[in-house]
């Protein structure tokens, strides 16, 4: 399959997520538009070194698979950042009765 | 040593002020030092030029090539006399004036004292900037914790204004620091670093504002009448006497000299500018009401008279200009007493309310019109020299406009007559009115310091030669720099 | 000689430190004799010093270094000459007799007043001495900013009336602007020049590296610096306004001596003079313009001290008219007899002030000369004198003037003899509204009308004699050959310009007419004049009685525009433009910040978007911009 195809995918799912982030003042929205704009990347991420990897593998064997690598470390990351993050929005609804981040704005005064 | 002594003396016995507790002893104390300092530096004066007692020279900041380096040359003996001098003169003039934690005041003013000999003694550019801070910060708190009604918003003002012309002569150091051969803050390698010509315009308007504040120079003299309004007597004698000073001072030893195409390039303009504040500030002193204004508009035209000559940049208007640093000092210090008596005595400093004085208390009026006319310049007082040699000076700049130049100059002498004889008609002579009438005459101690002031007024009038002496070489040093880069350029 | 000259100066000063000092203490008649001393030994070193001179010539006595900058030297020096020296004898002994004089006319000041007048005095006459004795032009304007001090500060000597103050303020400032003009024209000879000294800006080799507008400039200036002290158009309104010192005052320093120190200057620089011709014209033209123009309002004044006041502005104009025809030695000599007869007048009408009991009205006085024998007699020699009658002092120095003026042009010549002609009509309306008729004050001024003391009218007889005498140190040639003494004396310092244009014949035909004239208005004057009956002026008269209203337009033209500009800059320029320009920086950073503050709203939202928006800008600016 050309590459074309995976770069026009991970635009519009980042794309999605990128609206959704605008857009929606859940934060559980917001939430899962971010993991879907890191899944976007992830994807890119896959198809690139996938497409790379024989080239490179060519010159050094070891070399070649450090965007699957990237994917799981964002993973990682990403498994990280949902759990405070969804502890965080629990505690937020715990204390305002919402998760509409339009209420989160105390910071300002 | 003798510089150091300038200022560690008043240094060290600042900072111990402030944990005397008894204030008469604090009084006294600040006499003392002060007396102490002023002997030191009438010492350093009777030092031959060139002995090794007059200057000093210490590791400091060895990396970025940075030393304690001071020095006392001819300019400098006047300008630290004059500060020495200054001290006793006002501690003694306000001594019935009460402040609040009275040792915090006196430290500061004394600290104030430390950094500008510092200013008047460092021959390192990072100390002179250190020194520079050294004397505002003191005078930042002085105004804004003893001051007048308005004492905050104006000494914000005040504060920010000098403060952004500080660092921005900070970066036109580093600027000409970074072209330095031996990447070195001392005087020597500053001057002899060439700069380009563009170089030198940066470099020149980074350190000039800076300078130019603090003078000031119109357009930017508008923290001064506030400041001088709103700051308590004392600190307002030592800001106008003595600290304005550091402006022209700082373009005579680090402006000039360093940046002599850039100087020569922008005399014009910055003259130009300098007169029309002196016309300005003159007609802006005829219409004042309030004593402190006149006089601190009268300081901005005679500064500006002052810069003016500075950049007419020969001989005659230096030597002329390095001797009016010292007397301007002396008789606007004068001035200022005279203003603090009347306005502890009545209560208020506006002319329109007073009236009569000299029928009262002659001795007042008298010592009063004595220092008046100094200040405007009369024959035989301290002040006629000076201005004559810088009037001289201006006339005989290289610049085109010079009869321009002097001419405007001079309606600031004809418009100094008039605001100055109009303040002693309207405040002085006339009749008494319900405010005046028991106007009571100075006593012992006032008259000592009038006295003094009055006996210097006509010892450096009649015999100007004493101070012009002292400061031949320093103006020989800077004209011969410009002669060089005069030379080169016309190669 | 060296300390010599230096007593004749230290003499008043002293005098003016006892006095000046110890006013408080001091008893009246200490402060009187230490004032009076001083200047009397003063008058006595002075007449040592003349003698010297005549003997032995000038001489320039250098005392050290006032200032020495580089190449400019300016030694504290003193010069001696012909010239000073007969200053010297005008200024110690006219000024000794109106020492005397004033210990009569301030008697009834108390004791602590008393020492300030005679100190103020004393150090008027010693600034005057700098002045005439100053070696060079720095230590000639050390004097001549000190007589202006003086001046100011007896102007207003009574201080509690702000119109004399007023008067004080106007004299000193315009004093400073000719003094301004001087001080350019020092500058000016020390850019060509390079010296301030007289015996070198002088010597033939300075003067040869003048060119000539250079030598115009020169002059011109220092003839503005003469308008302001010696009150000439366009600076002279301050002198009929100085009349409100005390009358001895005016008699001293308003007449006879400080007025006289822009003659002086110019007699002095008169080898300067002769290289400008233009400048010599316009001296001439200004001086005569002057003259006519304060004779003219002298006709209709009816303050006693006021008509004195124009009659001296007058006097100076002719003087002035000499020096710009060539002839200083004429008008130094008319600065003596000046001196003599108009310090007289003056003193007289101190005298006549004194029975009047401080009114100055001739409207109000009249018949006097029964009352006042003595005042009386001398005044009718003063104005003998002033209006030029043979053979007193008058005659020969204006004779002398108005022949010279002949010489350079007739027309001037006419202009002149009229307003000699004024000069005798209106002093004699003068005298006779004062002296004759009938008295037309109140019944308690007639009863207090007294003759004055005898310290007020021996000076006055003193003077008188000398008026009298006093012309005949310059006989012209045509009387009595080596008459003119005084131009044989000053030879040295100013050169006689050859031969006489003028023949014998004329020269008589001349002398003739305007004797025969000045009697003939005299006698008009007479007649119009001895029964005065007071009316008010009406027409062209009244804008005589007004000044021609100069006053009035030098404050619509100058005063007020410059104090509603102060007032402009003050309430405009300064607090809404400098100030707001200042504090708006102030007030732009901190509308500023609260902007950017509003960035800060808290909404994720708008963060988020801000983010986004931003990444793009930079992808966009790296995408695009990228070369």
């Amino acid at each position: 399959m050309p590459i074309n195809y995976y770069i026009f995918l991970s635009i519009a799912l980042f794309t999605i997520g990128i609206v959704g982030v605008l857009t929606r003042r859940n934060a559980i929205i917001i939430f899962m538009c971010i993991e879907l704009m890191l899944n976007a990347v992830n994807l890119l991420l896959v198809a690139f070194s996938k497409m790379h990897y024989l080239k490179s593998a060519a010159v050094n064997a070891t070399a070649g698979a450090d965007g699957q690598i990237f994917v799981f470390f964002i993973m990682v990351v990403a498994a990280a950042e949902v759990s405070v993050g969804l502890a965080i929005i629990v505690m937020m609804y715990r204390n305002i009765h919402s998760v509409d981040v339009n209420f989160l704005n105390r910071l300002k005064h | 040593m003798i510089p150091v002594l300038l200022i560690l003396i008043p240094l060290l016995a600042g900072l111990a002020t402030f944990f005397i507790k008894n204030e008469k002893i604090v009084r006294l104390w600040s006499l003392g030092v002060s007396l102490i300092t002023l002997v030191v530096s009438i010492i350093g004066l009777s030092v031959n030029d060139g002995s090794s007692y007059l200057s000093f020279h210490g590791e400091w900041m060895q990396t970025i090539g940075s030393s304690f380096s001071v020095k006392l040359d001819g300019m400098g003996q006047l300008l630290c006399l004059l500060n020495a001098i200054a001290y006793p003169l006002v501690i003694l003039a306000t001594w019935k004036n009460t402040y609040k934690k009275s040792n915090n005041f006196f430290a500061l003013m004394i600290l104030a004292q430390a950094g500008m000999m510092g200013v008047f003694l460092a021959t390192d550019a990072l100390l002179f900037y250190f020194f520079w801070e050294l004397a505002l910060i003191p005078m930042y708190f002085l105004c804004s914790q003893w001051g007048g009604e308005k004492r905050i918003a104006v000494t914000f003002k005040f504060f920010i204004y000098t403060f952004i012309g500080s660092l921005f002569m900070l970066i036109g150091i580093l600027y000409i620091y970074s072209h330095t051969p031996d990447h070195s803050f001392s005087l020597e390698s500053f001057y002899s670093t060439v700069l380009s010509k563009k170089d030198q315009t940066i470099a020149f308007w980074l350190v000039f504002v800076a300078f130019a504040i603090k003078m000031p120079i119109f357009p930017l003299h508008t923290w001064q009448p506030d400041t001088y309004e709103q700051a308590p007597t004392a600190t307002t004698m030592i800001l106008s006497g003595v600290m304005v000073k550091m402006g022209i001072f700082g373009m005579l030893r680090w402006l000039f000299p360093v940046l002599p195409i850039a100087s020569y390039q922008w005399a014009d303009f910055i003259t130009s500018a300098a007169l029309i504040g002196v016309i300005y500030a003159s007609l802006i002193a005829i219409k004042q009401n309030d004593l402190k204004r006149l006089i601190a508009y009268s300081s901005i035209a005679h500064i500006g008279l002052m810069c003016a000559a500075a950049f007419a940049q020969n001989t005659s208007s230096l030597q002329g200009l390095m001797i009016q640093m010292f007397n301007h000092g002396i008789n606007i210090i004068g001035l200022w007493i005279v203003v603090d008596l009347i306005e502890k005595q009545f209560g208020t400093r506006k002319i329109s309310e007073l009236g009569g004085i000299a029928q009262k208390a002659p001795a007042l009026a008298i010592l009063l019109v004595i220092v008046a006319l100094a200040n405007i310049a009369l024959p035989l007082t301290n002040a006629f020299p000076g201005e004559f040699l810088m009037f001289n000076g201006i006339f005989s700049s290289k610049t085109n406009y010079y009869l321009w130049f002097t001419v405007m100059a001079g309606m600031g002498i004809i418009l100094g007559a008039v605001y100055t004889l109009n303040m002693i008609r309207k405040v002085f002579y006339g009749n008494t009115n319900e405010l005046t009438s028991n106007t009571k005459d100075i006593k012992w101690k006032e008259k000592l310091v009038l006295g003094i002031i009055v006996v210097i007024i006509f010892c450096f009038g009649i015999y100007p030669q004493l101070l012009l002496n002292e400061t031949s070489d320093v103006v020989k040093t800077i004209l011969d720099k410009f002669e060089i880069f005069r030379f080169t350029i016309q190669k | 000689m060296n300390l010599f000259l230096l007593l004749i100066v230290i003499f008043p000063l002293a005098g003016f430190l006892v006095n000046g000092l110890g006013r408080n203490f001091l008893g009246k008649r200490f402060i009187a004799f230490n004032a009076c001393g001083q200047i009397l030994a003063s008058f006595v070193f002075s007449i040592i010093a003349f003698l010297t001179v005549k003997e032995n010539g000038g001489q320039v006595i250098n005392y050290f270094d006032f200032i020495n900058v580089g190449s400019l030297k300016i030694p504290f020096e003193f010069q001696i000459d012909q010239l000073s020296s007969i200053f010297l004898l005008i200024i110690t002994g006219v000024g000794f007799l109106i020492h005397v004089y004033s210990t009569g006319y301030m008697k009834e000041e108390s004791h602590e007043h008393y020492g300030r007048y005679f100190s103020y005095l004393n150090l008027f006459v010693f600034s005057m001495l700098m002045l005439v004795l100053g070696g060079n032009f720095v230590i000639m304007f050390i004097g001549w900013e000190g007589v202006g001090l003086c001046s100011y500060l007896l102007i207003g000597f009574w201080f509690k009336k702000q119109e004399y103050n007023k008067a004080a303020n106007k004299a000193f400032i315009m004093n400073r602007i000719g003094d301004l003009a001087f001080l350019i024209a020092i500058f000016y000879l020390i850019a060509r020049v390079g010296s301030v000294s007289f015996s070198e800006i002088f010597s033939a080799a300075s003067l040869a590296k003048l060119q000539a507008t250079d030598a115009t400039i020169i002059t011109l200036l220092l003839f503005v610096g003469a308008t302001g002290k010696s009150a000439q158009i366009p600076l002279y309104t301050w002198l009929p306004d100085a009349m409100a010192g005390p009358t001895p005052v005016s008699a001293l320093i308003h007449a006879a001596t400080m007025v006289t120190a822009g003659i002086y200057m110019i007699a002095r620089s008169n080898l300067l003079y002769n290289l400008a011709p233009v400048t010599m014209d316009i001296v001439a033209y200004v001086g005569l313009a002057t003259a006519l123009l304060a004779a003219t309002i002298a006709l209709k004044q009816n303050d006693i001290k006021k008509v004195l006041a124009y009659s001296t502005v007058s006097q100076l104009g002719f003087m002035f008219l000499a020096l710009g025809c060539g002839a200083y030695t004429a008008a130094v000599f008319h600065v003596m007899t000046h001196a003599f007869f108009k310090a007289l007048l003056f003193l007289g009408s101190g005298s006549v002030i004194h029975a009047m009991g401080g009114k100055q009205d001739i409207r109000n006085m009249g018949g006097l000369s029964k009352k006042l024998k003595i005042t009386f007699l001398t005044f009718v020699i003063g104005c003998i004198a002033i209006a030029g009658i043979p053979p007193f002092s008058g005659f020969f120095s204006k004779d002398a003037i108005l022949l010279s003026a002949f010489e350079k042009n007739p027309v001037l010549y006419g202009i002149a003899l009229f307003t000699a002609l004024l000069t005798a009509f209106y002093m004699f309306r003068l005298l006779f509204i004062t002296f004759s008729g009938k008295f037309r004050g109140t019944q308690e001024q007639e009863h207090h009308v007294h003759e004055s003391p005898v310290s007020m009218t021996i000076p006055l007889i003193i003077l008188a004699l000398l008026s009298i005498i006093g012309g005949f140190v310059g006989i012209p040639e045509v009387f009595m050959h080596g008459g003119d003494q005084l131009g044989e004396f000053l030879s040295p310092v100013i050169k006689q310009h050859g031969e006489h244009t003028v023949s014998h014949s004329t020269e008589y035909m001349l002398m003739g007419l305007s004797s025969g004239l000045v009697i003939a208005m005299i006698i008009f004057a007479w007649f119009k004049f001895r029964n005065y009956q007071r009316k008010e002026a009406t027409g062209f008269g009244k804008v005589l009685e007004n000044k021609w209203y100069v006053d009035e337009m030098y404050d619509m033209i100058i005063v007020n525009p410059l104090n509603k500009f102060g007032g402009f800059l003050k309430s405009v320029i300064e607090k809404s433009v400098i100030d707001d320009l200042v504090n708006g920086v102030g007030r732009l950073v901190n509308y500023g910040s609260r902007q950017m503050r509003l960035l800060q709203s808290g909404q994720v939202g708008n963060y988020v978007l801000l983010m986004v928006v931003s990444m793009v800008l930079i992808f966009a600016i790296q995408f695009f911009l990228r070369k």
